[in-house]
């Protein structure tokens, strides 16, 4: 392979892993929310991140991405513990009734008025994960001397994943929101807890892979608190009848 | 003027809706877990085993004082 070669699929695949976890905050929150707001927030954080990389050029490599992944990771870890929270007793409650789209109680998920929740999460998401993104790129291409292939690498790796993205929607869209809420504040406090620790300076033992170490964490003890919680409900239904 | 107001006063009210939510507890005992792990870091333990176990003890404690609550 020659050194384009090697610089496209290093890029490509470095931002591949990027692009997944902005487009798995843009379509799970999109799901739960609605996808307007979700949309015109990942549009801003687009937006952003266009500026940013059109002042900064080269200069983004010398971007220091600790403190950043600090403030948008103890956000994302924050707010998600509500959705997980919350997620719990839904399902808890619900279990997985309104499976097809039924979901009694619950108003649209376009809201009336600006979603700023959806939108500022859809935010954070496009512009951390799209500036890390672009640093790859940078810091690769330039190192190499190969810019031009290092850009083709993030930009078919950000076409591509958005494109799968774009492709679940439908299905996803079908899929409980009581679940999705769990899901999604699953995710959004696993990626929180990730980078807010990694913006601490915290070396993960697996790297990235950690990642799906503590999804399945946090989703084990989702699991566990919903058994309690259904526990806890029928011992207070038992007690009411008799 | 008044859309100015309007936003000094939505603003931070959003914020606090976002980082705080429903459980005020919740919130201070996970950014004094993230100031812990710095510490520790800074003192050259990798402490990321601090977080993710306190996150779910405190996510436990949350549903069950909104449990006694109801």
């Amino acid at each position: 392979m020659t050194g384009a070669g090697v610089v496209l699929l290093t890029t490509f695949l470095a931002s591949v892993v990027e692009a997944i976890e902005m487009v798995t905050i843009v379509v799970g929150v999109g799901a739960t929310r609605g996808y307007r707001h979700t949309l015109m927030g990942a549009a801003a954080g687009l937006v952003v991140l266009v500026v940013v990389v059109a002042v900064a050029g080269i200069a983004l490599a010398a971007i220091p991405i600790g403190p950043l992944r600090l403030v948008i990771g103890s956000l994302l870890l924050l707010f998600g513990l509500q959705w997980y929270r919350k997620g719990i007793v839904r399902v808890a409650a619900r279990g997985f009734a309104g499976y097809h789209g039924q979901e009694p109680k619950e108003g649209p998920p376009e809201a009336a008025g600006f979603d700023a929740t959806a939108a500022f999460l859809a935010f954070k998401g496009v512009s951390l994960e799209g500036l890390e993104i672009a640093i790859i790129v940078v810091s690769v291409g330039a190192s190499a001397g190969q810019l031009g292939p290092s850009i083709l690498g993030g930009a078919a790796a950000l076409m591509l994943v958005g494109a799968v993205g774009f492709a679940l929607k439908g299905p996803i869209q079908r899929i409980p929101r009581s679940f999705l809420q769990l899901v999604v504040g699953t995710m959004l406090t696993s990626f929180g807890t990730f980078w807010a620790l990694e913006g601490l300076g915290v070396l993960w033992p697996q790297s990235d892979a950690d990642i799906v170490l503590l999804l399945v964490f946090y989703g084990l003890s989702a699991l566990s608190f919903i058994g309690l919680e259904r526990r806890a409900r029928h011992q207070a239904l038992e007690v009411v009848r008799t | 003027m008044s859309a100015v107001v309007e936003v000094v006063v939505a603003v931070p009210k959003f914020l606090y809706h976002f980082i705080v939510g429903d459980d005020l507890v919740v919130a201070i005992v996970m950014v004094l877990a993230l100031a812990a792990t710095g510490v520790t870091v800074a003192n050259g333990i990798n402490s990321w085993w601090l977080v993710p176990p306190l996150a779910v003890v405190m996510t436990g404690v949350s549903l069950w004082r909104r449990g006694v609550a109801n």
